[in-house]
């Protein structure tokens, strides 16, 4: 963008010879750029060619244990388990989220910010391993008693219903290590949008004799809409595609299941194929690449909708 | 705004100007704060002492007294300055709790893992593989190499692939295939981890067969992930370069692909190294995709194209996963990995934090 513009007019401007390391490099660069494309295409081709067994074969062949009878009931629920848990972790983590970022914007005073910002930043810095060792050793067994009380006492609302996890490791808990892992990005993101909310905005509304939350409500929130909403789109592509978080936290099982307290809840298709992969063999993997394909598509939805978002507010974007 | 201000009748008389309304002392919120968690505390204090409840609860009293001070600034507040600025200090109280609860989490995962993690943080640790090694003792000296060698593939791949997707970006892409690539890129960015490593594996099943567990293949799935992130801190960096400079390079006769190399380049450098090193620090703690493509073993293996090769998260995991009969010295081991691989990543960080505020091209005057 910052080159200058190129001077292709009819007229025969003058121009510099092409050296030979010119075209050289700059053939490279495009090599380099054209590899992406293959690579993703690779992606594409490789898990698409994969996957074709594992619909069209006999469900008896597949060597995975509990494998029902066909592959759209066997990626059904872990479709569901995937959906519903990053739904949970996004629900949990947006508001949090947004008062972080609120309160690193515009309530922290300005030289602890920044330091603050850093301490947030610190959680995207844990590799997700030891999240869900931290998950399945530390806060299942703190977060049992509460399970416990929420089933005896709000179990006729359906999402508590019991009998409850004696271990912890439920739906909810895994959902809370998504919640945790997903925060330092919303945050990061909807920081950065609010902070560029025109100081002028915010000064006209103070002058008029706003609080500081009435200011927050007329000038930063209606500015850094799309960027929330952006970033809690880019969140939910991440908490659909983490693994091993729910793989060491929840306790799987086959099914579909609303209630988040029990035993019994439906695994996430990446947690899956964590679990079932090194012991898979012959059309087991391809159903197991096949489900990995499910995730690949959903989690492309997921994130071109938060792209369409972001490219309307050109500014920022995710990958920084 | 202009609802919010029209206060309810019964406290019209009190509300008609906030600026002539009272307001609460600087330390009334403090005062507030502390008398609600003492009452709180009294009150589970008494609640132990009764017989009720059978230990102190010190999480739910704080919590409770909390909620307690967020009820008790409203009331009071609207009281003596009125509704809006009570709202005003709700809010201020919610936003702040929101930042500490984040707190809890952070400080929790950092705790457990430095002291569960301290306990095998050994030289044996750092010197032993889990060659027969059934028990206690034995090491993570064979998922260190292991993460370090890897890693470093991936890094070999994806920075020269990554940098001149930038610099085409940059200097050269106009048109068609630049906004293919820029839309791919992003797409990239929300590969799922363990998609990468289906990819790698699928990839490799092609020239090795069934079954292939290899180190390369790993560092192809963590390539996968990591270019997108180190073409997007780059192209950042390369558009920072001012084009004066560029222009000055182009008025000497240098031919562009000089000007990138030793104009663009160069003053980028810094930023450019904090990218590529913030993209190995993000991949070096994936677990997902060498679990799949790297799989895990107890010996030793220095040669990424042969056979199995563990890596720290993966150890973690599998030690976790599959305790043996001492299940602790297992459990040791998986935090002892846990807290090697977050001090990796804590480094990385620095460092790269580091370069690039030392380091940072000096632009305008």
């Amino acid at each position: 963008m910052t080159a200058p513009a190129s001077t292709a007019t009819k007229v025969h401007a003058p121009r510099a010879p092409r050296r030979p390391a010119d075209r050289i490099f700059s053939g490279s660069t495009v090599v380099a750029g054209g590899l992406i494309l293959a690579i993703l295409a690779a992606v594409a081709i490789f898990l698409v060619v994969q996957s074709i067994p594992a619909v069209t074969s006999d469900p008896d062949d597949v060597s995975l244990s509990g494998f029902p009878d066909s592959f759209w009931q066997y990626v059904g629920p872990l479709a569901f388990g995937t959906v519903y848990a990053a739904a949970l972790a996004l629900v949990m983590a947006l508001p949090v989220a947004i008062g972080i970022a609120l309160f690193i914007s515009h309530y922290a005073p300005r030289r602890l910010a920044a330091g603050l910002g850093y301490a947030i930043d610190l959680l995207a810095a844990v590799p997700s391993v030891v999240f869900g060792l931290w998950g399945s050793i530390v806060l299942a067994p703190a977060v049992q008693p509460v399970y416990s009380w929420m089933t005896d006492n709000l179990g006729w609302f359906p999402l508590f219903a019991g009998p409850v996890s004696g271990t912890g490791r439920t739906l909810l808990t895994a959902s809370i290590v998504l919640a945790v892992m997903i925060l330092p990005i919303i945050t990061a993101l909807s920081r950065e949008v609010f902070l560029q909310t025109p100081t002028l905005h915010e000064e006209a509304a103070l002058a008029l004799g706003a609080t500081r939350w009435e200011m927050i409500q007329v000038a930063v929130l209606p500015f850094g809409r799309p960027g929330i909403i952006s970033a809690s789109m880019l969140g939910l592509g991440r908490a659909l595609g983490e693994t091993m978080a729910v793989a060491l936290v929840l306790s799987p099982a086959l099914v579909i299941n609303p209630a988040i307290l029990t035993s019994t809840n439906s695994s996430t298709i990446a947690a899956n194929i964590a679990l079932r992969f090194p012991e898979a063999h012959d059309i087991g993997i391809n159903t197991l690449i096949a489900t990995g394909l499910v995730l690949f598509v959903i989690t492309l939805v997921v994130n071109s909708i938060a792209r369409v978002v972001i490219n309307r507010r050109k500014a920022f974007s995710g990958a920084n | 705004m202009a609802t919010t201000t029209q206060a309810r009748p019964r406290t019209a008389s009190r509300t008609v100007n906030t600026l002539t309304t009272g307001r609460l002392p600087k330390a009334a919120p403090l005062v507030i704060l502390a008398g609600s968690w003492a009452i709180m505390l009294v009150v589970f204090g008494l609640l132990q002492a009764g017989g009720v409840t059978d230990t102190f609860n010190w999480v739910a009293a704080i919590v409770l007294g909390t909620i307690l001070y967020a009820a008790l600034v409203f009331v009071i507040s609207m009281q003596v300055e009125g509704i809006r600025r009570a709202k005003d200090r709700v809010v201020t109280t919610l936003v702040s709790a929101a930042f500490i609860l984040a707190l809890i989490p952070l400080i929790s995962v950092l705790f457990t893992v430095v002291t569960s993690g301290a306990a095998r943080f050994d030289g044996d640790f750092f010197g032993m593989s889990m060659r027969n090694v059934v028990g206690a003792g034995g090491g993570g000296l064979h998922a260190l190499t292991g993460t370090l060698l890897i890693t470093a593939l991936a890094a070999v791949i994806s920075v020269p692939i990554g940098l001149l997707t930038a610099i085409y970006l940059v200097e050269y892409g106009r048109g068609r295939l630049a906004r293919a690539i820029t839309f791919f890129v992003d797409v990239m960015t929300g590969i799922p981890s363990i998609v990468a490593g289906l990819f790698a594996y699928a990839l490799f099943v092609i020239f090795f067969g069934e079954g292939v567990r290899m180190g390369a293949a790993g560092s192809v799935a963590l390539a996968v992930l990591m270019i997108p992130v180190v073409v997007r801190s780059t192209e950042e960096m390369l558009k920072l370069v001012p084009n004066e400079l560029r222009e000055a390079a182009y008025a000497l006769g240098v031919p562009k692909w000089l000007t990138i190399v030793k104009v663009v380049l160069p003053t980028s450098i810094a930023g450019i190294t904090t990218g590529v090193m913030l993209s190995i620090a993000r991949v070096i703690g994936e677990t997902a995709p060498l679990l799949i493509t790297a799989g895990f073993t107890a010996s030793m293996n220095y040669d990424l194209f042969d056979g199995r090769m563990q890596s720290l998260p993966v150890f973690a995991y599998s030690s976790y996963v599959s305790q043996g009969t001492d299940a602790a010295a297992y459990i040791d081991r998986a935090w002892t990995s846990a807290l090697t691989l977050i001090l990796i990543v804590m480094a990385l960080n620095l460092i790269a934090r580091l370069i690039a505020r030392l380091f940072a091209p000096k632009l305008g005057r």
